[in-house]
């Protein structure tokens, strides 16, 4: 629909100014099919295309100011604006998070994902099968699970054991991982398979359980490094691995979810011609699926990224308010009533869950967030969340440290302590980046760093757990 | 004389940082400078700029800012910041010290 005549709307003098007068004329159509075919590039997000278009549009308007007939000034200009395919690759590489999205989806080139995807396919479910096999192998020595048991104990302590050096195994060879490169990544399940079984535990004993509890969050920091290659520190790779972390727990509840469900319907067959399967499933489907499962889980958050990549923001978003309320109104009652958090094994642990939660809704929105938008009201919501959450920390140390200074030191409290200042020094150092942040005085890259940074402490106190606190305390 | 692409690219951000530290300014402002500066020797592929850009930013050297441009539309404006022309400092002596030891060979070139 070309108009005819030039610029109806304003004199020629404005032209050079005012580009947006150029509205209905056939320049406008190009710079809309221009700005269509860029938004096509998933790595370029609406702001980028944004601002690229306003170079566009400053480039067309000193052309033609120079003399230049629209069509050629357009032409012009998209060339100086170079080829997109470079453009976005190098977009890719400045915002590795979103990078994070096609990584998987395509990789090598065009004709590699079919042969590629069936070898994964073969090599993941070998791995899973290996993994439901290994958790059935200390049957041939003898220890079984009885369906009536509460806590099979040797299998609680050696669960993690039993299936992250497979995991490992896949990232290895996912990753490409030359075959004598990272053997050294064996060491940490060496040492974690001698504390978990050398030391004598009594039965029911508080440093048994924290071992069931702390190695696996130990041990997860192996299968991170076999995750980013190695590289720890390397671009963005242990923001990847959160996202990875996070993804993996939703992939593994709704598997769980699916679990549940083939259970049911097995107990109620058999249960239908008077059998009872109770040993099936608790001797086989259960720990066979759940190991199972934790790879084939892997292997769907690496393959099928974007059906769930934008799970964890909802998520996030859902929960950070009504936990931000959970927190104050707690906090508000505490202080309306003065009655003191009482100091039971479960209440601690509930408390450093519900930290870790917090920390857990920090992380994640902060690596679902684009770390260039500028600070919005979300932003404020998280701080108050961590506030409020370091203040119920704080209560919570309170409550401990008047028990240990009443009853002494026990296991489970010392732990929980340990827990509990760790958290409390993330809140802390979250809670400082992110009012900086929100002042414009840092960057929100600050608080990204922080929480990646904080990654091996939790690993190194749960090491020291596992390491140090049975002997310490006389295998209690 | 066309410009080595590694040469122009380990160039850009020291480019972009010193253009910001004489004040705040927007993608096609800095490009313009540049070629400006450079007589027109220096050209960049316009897009190019915009990744550099945004790395830049997310490294904590810059900051960045939708204003209203004069033209209806807004623009994003970039502002160094203090880690940003810390870097520039270090970048300007690693700069010094390649162009010093380059000088000091050229000259013994000419003279020899």
């Amino acid at each position: 629909m070309a108009g005819g005549g030039r610029n109806p709307a304003g004199s020629v003098a404005e032209s050079e100014h005012r580009v947006t007068t150029f509205a209905g004329q056939p320049l406008e159509e190009q710079i809309a099919q221009w700005r269509a075919y860029v938004r096509r590039r998933r790595v370029l997000h609406d702001a980028d295309v944004e601002e690229l278009e306003g170079h566009l549009r400053d480039q067309l308007a000193a052309l033609m100011g120079a003399g230049l007939a629209p069509e050629e000034a357009f032409l012009v200009a998209v060339k100086r604006m170079g080829d997109l395919d470079a453009l976005s690759r190098e977009f890719a590489r400045a915002h590795s998070e979103r990078l994070w999205k096609q990584l998987v989806m395509t990789p090598g080139g065009p004709e590699a994902p079919a042969a590629a995807g069936r070898a994964e396919t073969l090599i993941v479910l070998s791995l899973a099968a290996a993994a439901a096999l290994a958790v059935k192998t200390p049957v041939l020595f003898g220890i079984r699970i009885h369906p009536d048991e509460e806590l099979p104990r040797f299998y609680a302590r050696n669960a993690s054991l039993l299936v992250f050096p497979l995991l490992t195994l896949y990232f290895r060879w996912k990753r490409g991982w030359e075959a004598g490169r990272g053997l050294w990544l064996a060491a940490p399940f060496v040492a974690g398979a001698l504390f978990a079984n050398v030391f004598p535990f009594r039965p029911g004993s508080q440093t048994e359980a924290l071992t069931m509890l702390h190695l696996p969050i130990a041990l997860w920091l192996a299968v991170g490094v076999a995750y980013v290659r190695g590289r720890w520190f390397a671009n963005g790779g242990r923001m990847d691995f959160v996202r990875f972390s996070g993804e993996l727990v939703i992939y593994y509840v709704l598997i769980a979810l699916g679990g549940g469900v083939f259970i049911g319907f097995t107990m109620l067959l058999f249960n239908a011609i008077g059998m009872n399967a109770a040993w099936l499933a608790a001797g086989w489907l259960i720990p066979c699926g759940a190991a199972g499962a934790v790879l084939i889980g892997s292997w769907l958050v690496e393959a099928k990224q974007s059906v769930i990549e934008n799970m964890a923001p909802v998520l996030t978003r859902l929960f950070t308010p009504l936990f931000t309320a959970l927190l104050l109104a707690f906090l508000a009652t505490m202080a309306w009533t003065g009655s003191p958090i009482e100091v039971k094994r479960e209440v601690l642990i509930a408390f450093d869950l519900l930290l870790a939660l917090v920390v857990g809704l920090v992380l994640y929105a902060a690596s679902a967030r684009d770390p260039q938008a500028p600070p919005g009201w979300f932003d404020g919501l998280q701080l108050l969340l961590v506030l409020s959450a370091l203040a119920v920390d704080a209560a919570a140390l309170a409550a401990i440290a008047g028990r240990i200074s009443e009853f002494g030191f026990t296991p489970n409290r010392v732990a929980a302590l340990g827990e509990n200042l760790i958290l409390l020094g993330n809140l802390a150092g979250t809670a400082w980046l992110y009012a900086r942040f929100l002042r414009g005085r840092g960057s929100f890259a600050a608080v990204e760093r922080w929480q990646v940074a904080y990654l091996p402490v939790y690993a190194g106190w749960a090491a020291v757990v596992v390491a140090g606190f049975p002997r310490l305390f006389g295998y209690r | 004389m066309e410009l080595n692409k590694d040469l122009v690219a380990a160039s850009a951000a020291p480019l972009v940082l010193a253009i910001l530290a004489d004040g705040d300014s927007y993608g096609y402002a800095i490009i313009k400078r540049v070629a400006e500066l450079s007589g027109g020797r220096l050209q960049w592929t316009d897009g190019m700029l915009y990744p550099v850009l945004h790395r830049l930013e997310r490294q904590g050297y810059v900051v960045s800012q939708w204003r209203a441009a004069e033209n209806g539309r807004r623009r994003k404006y970039y502002r160094i910041t203090k880690d940003g022309r810390a870097q520039l400092a270090a970048q300007r002596r690693q700069w010094q010290v390649v162009d010093g030891t380059l000088r000091g060979l050229w000259l013994k070139a000419s003279t020899a």
